[in-house]
C-alpha cells in the first residue's frame, strides 16, 4: 500500500493520547489502592489535556484521508458492519471520557468518580485500539495486516508511547511517579518490540494466496504481464504501492528497529526524573513509531497489484 | 433474485480496446459521471475509467499465447468493498445484484478500494469520490432505448461479441449457459468474494483436414488441375495466381 501521511499520524498520535490516558488511570488506580503516593490534580488535569489534544490532533490529520471531509459526519451510519464506522463512533467517546476524567479531577469530584469515570474511559480506550487496528485487520487478503498481531501492536505500541509521554509529564509535575511510570514504559515498550518482530517474522514468511494465474484464472506457472491498458498512472498504480526503492524500506525498517524500543529504552533508563531527556525519549520513540506505522502501510501488498506489473 | 453480470470470453477477445473507450464515453456523461482526466493531452495523463484491457503472455518463448483481458468491477455475490463502507454510499442492489457508489454519500475515504482485491475502484480525482462500473445501471432499463440496446456500453462496443450480458441466476440464460458450456471460472476465487462477472477461457482452435479435402474426390468434370501458364508476353499476375 502507500502509506498515507493522514492515517499515520492519525493513528500514531491516537495511539499515544490513548497510552497517556491509561498511564494516568494506571496512576490512579495505584494510588487509589495505596501502590503510590497520590500525585496532584495537575498530573490529572494536565495529562488529560494533553491526551485530549494528541486525540483531537490525531482526528484533525484524519480529515486529510477524506477526499469530501465535509461529509464526514456519515461515517458513523454503518457501524454494523464497518470498523471505520465503529472507530468513528468510540472516538468521539473516547474523547468525552477523556475530558469527563480531567474535569473529575480538576473539580475534586473524589476518588470514587474519577475512578468510575477513568474505568469508562479505559473500556472505550480498548475498544478504539480495537476498532483502529480492525480496520486493517479486517481485510482478510491484505495478508500482512490479517493477524491478531495487528490490533495487539497497535494496543502495545500506542500503549508504550503514551507510558513515555506519561512520564515526561510525571517528570514536570509529579517526580515521584517518574519512576513506576518508566518502568511500565520499558515493559509495555519490550512488549510491543516482541509484538513488531513478531509480525516482521511473520510477514517475511507469507505466501501471497493470489498469484498472477489466479488473477486472471490462466492455469500456468508462467504468466508475464505485457500491457496494463493505459501508459500514464491511474488511482491503481498511485494508491496500492509506495514506490519507493527497496533501500528505502529498508532504511525505514531499521528506523523502527532501532526507535521504537532500543534507543528510547536507553534514555529511559539513563534519563531518571530529567524531563528534558524523557522528552526526547518520547519524541525519539514517536518519530519511530511513524516509521513503523510507515512500514506497516508499506508492507501489505495488495493483490490488485498483480494487475499492474507492466505498463506496455 | 437476479445477478446480472458479465461473462467475457478470453477466447475471442483481441483487445481492440473498444469496450475501454465506449465505456469511458458513455459513463463520463452518464448518472456516474463524469469520468474526469488530469492532464489528458500532456505528459503523465490519468483519469478514472472502469474498464481496462490489459495484456498478459501465457508460456515461455516460442511457446506462448497471448491473453487479452478485460478487467472491470466483477459485481461479486459477496462484494468485501460493500460492508467496510462507514457510510453505506457503496452498496448491492437486491434487486439485480449491482455493486454501486452513492456519489452523494461518499466521503472520499478509500476504504473500500482498499477492501477489493480486484482493483476495480478508483477514486475520481476531481471528483474526489470513489468511482465504480454500474453495468450501466442508467441504460440498462431505460425504456426509451430500443429493447437490443438495453446493454451495458461496453456489451455493445465489443466488435468481437466477446462480451455476454445477462443473470447468471437465471440457468436459461446465455450467460449461464455460457460459463456451464465452455468452462466459465471466476477470479481470485481463494477470496470467497464469489464474483458475478465470469470469465470464459481460451479454447484450442483445430482445423483438421482429411485428405478427401485437398482434391475434389468427385470432380465431376475432371477439369480440375493446374491451369496453363499463359504464353510470353500475354498479361500475367505471377504474384497473385499460378498463371
Amino acid at each position: 500500500m502507500n502509506p498515507a501521511w493522514s492515517v499515520i499520524f492519525l493513528t500514531t498520535l491516537l495511539g499515544a493520547g490513548q497510552g497517556l490516558f491509561l498511564a494516568l488511570y494506571a496512576i490512579d488506580v495505584g494510588a487509589a489502592n495505596g501502590l503510590l503516593a497520590l500525585p496532584g490534580p495537575t498530573f490529572y488535569v494536565g495529562g488529560a489535556t494533553l491526551a485530549l489534544a494528541l486525540l483531537v490532533t490525531g482526528l484533525f490529520s484524519s480529515f486529510f484521508h477524506l477526499g469530501r471531509p465535509e461529509r464526514a459526519w456519515r461515517s458513523a451510519a454503518k457501524w454494523r458492519t464497518s470498523w471505520l464506522a465503529r472507530e468513528v463512533i468510540v472516538l468521539p467517546a473516547f474523547m468525552g471520557a477523556v475530558f469527563a476524567y480531567g474535569a473529575a479531577h480538576q473539580l475534586q469530584a473524589g476518588d470514587r468518580i474519577c475512578l468510575w469515570v477513568g474505568a469508562a474511559g479505559t473500556v472505550l480506550c480498548i475498544a478504539l485500539f480495537v476498532c483502529t487496528a480492525m480496520i486493517y485487520a479486517c481485510l482478510k487478503f491484505l495478508q500482512e495486516w490479517h493477524t491478531t498481531l495487528t490490533p495487539l501492536n497497535y494496543f502495545l505500541l500506542g500503549s508504550a508511547s503514551g507510558f513515555t509521554l506519561a512520564s515526561v509529564l510525571a517528570a514536570l509535575v509529579a517526580p515521584h511517579a517518574v519512576n513506576q511510570l518508566a518502568i511500565a514504559a520499558l515493559v509495555l515498550g519490550a512488549l510491543a518490540y516482541l509484538g513488531r518482530l513478531a509480525a516482521l517474522r511473520r510477514n517475511a514468511r507469507l505466501r501471497p494466496m493470489s498469484s498472477l494465474a489466479t488473477a486472471i484464472g490462466v492455469k500456468h506457472p508462467h504468466i508475464e504481464q505485457k500491457a496494463q491498458g493505459f501508459m500514464g498512472g491511474s488511482f491503481n498504480t498511485r494508491e496500492f504501492f509506495h514506490g519507493r526503492t527497496r533501500e528505502t524500506v529498508r532504511a525505514v525498517r531499521w528506523a523502527l528497529l532501532v526507535l521504537v524500543f532500543p534507543v528510547p529504552a536507553v534514555m529511559l533508563g539513563v534519563s531518571g526524573e530529567n524531563a528534558f531527556l524523557l522528552g526526547a525519549a518520547f519524541a525519539l520513540q514517536y518519530v519511530g513509531l511513524l516509521a513503523e506505522r510507515w512500514y506497516f502501510f508499506a508492507e501489505a501488498n495488495h493483490p490488485q497489484n498483480l494487475y499492474y506489473q507492466a505498463i506496455s | 433474485m437476479t445477478q446480472l453480470a458479465l461473462v467475457i470470453d478470453l477466447n475471442v477477445c483481441v483487445g481492440c480496446h473498444a469496450c475501454v473507450t465506449s465505456c469511458k464515453e458513455w459513463n463520463t456523461a452518464g448518472t456516474a459521471g463524469p469520468l474526469t482526466d488530469q492532464n489528458p493531452y500532456e505528459k503523465d495523463p490519468t483519469g478514472t475509467f472502469f474498464n481496462r484491457v490489459q495484456t498478459f503472455e501465457v508460456g515461455v518463448y516460442p511457446d506462448t499465447q497471448t491473453v487479452h483481458f478485460p478487467k472491470s468491477c466483477l459485481h461479486c455475490e459477496d462484494p468485501p468493498c460493500v460492508p467496510v463502507c462507514p457510510t453505506g454510499a457503496s452498496y448491492k442492489r437486491a434487486e439485480d445484484g449491482i455493486v454501486l457508489v452513492d456519489a452523494d454519500k461518499c466521503i472520499g475515504c478509500k476504504y473500500c478500494a482498499w477492501a477489493c482485491p480486484y482493483g476495480v475502484r478508483e477514486l475520481d480525482q476531481q471528483e474526489k469520490v470513489m468511482t465504480k462500473c454500474t453495468l450501466c445501471v442508467d441504460r440498462i432499463y431505460d425504456a426509451s432505448l430500443p429493447e437490443r440496446d438495453r446493454k451495458p456500453a461496453c456489451v455493445l462496443a465489443c466488435p468481437t461479441n466477446a462480451r455476454l450480458f445477462g443473470d447468471i441466476h437465471d440457468p436459461a440464460s446465455a450467460v449461464s449457459s455460457a460459463i456451464r458450456d465452455n468452462g466459465g471460472y471466476a477470479l481470485m476465487p481463494e477470496w470467497g468474494t464469489h464474483p458475478a462477472n465470469h470469465y470464459l477461457p481460451r479454447r484450442k482452435t483445430e482445423f483438421r483436414i482429411h485428405p478427401d479435402e485437398l482434391k475434389r474426390v468427385d470432380n465431376p468434370l475432371k477439369v480440375d488441375g493446374k491451369l496453363p501458364k499463359p504464353a510470353p508476353g500475354e498479361p500475367a499476375l505471377d504474384d497473385v495466381t499460378t498463371w
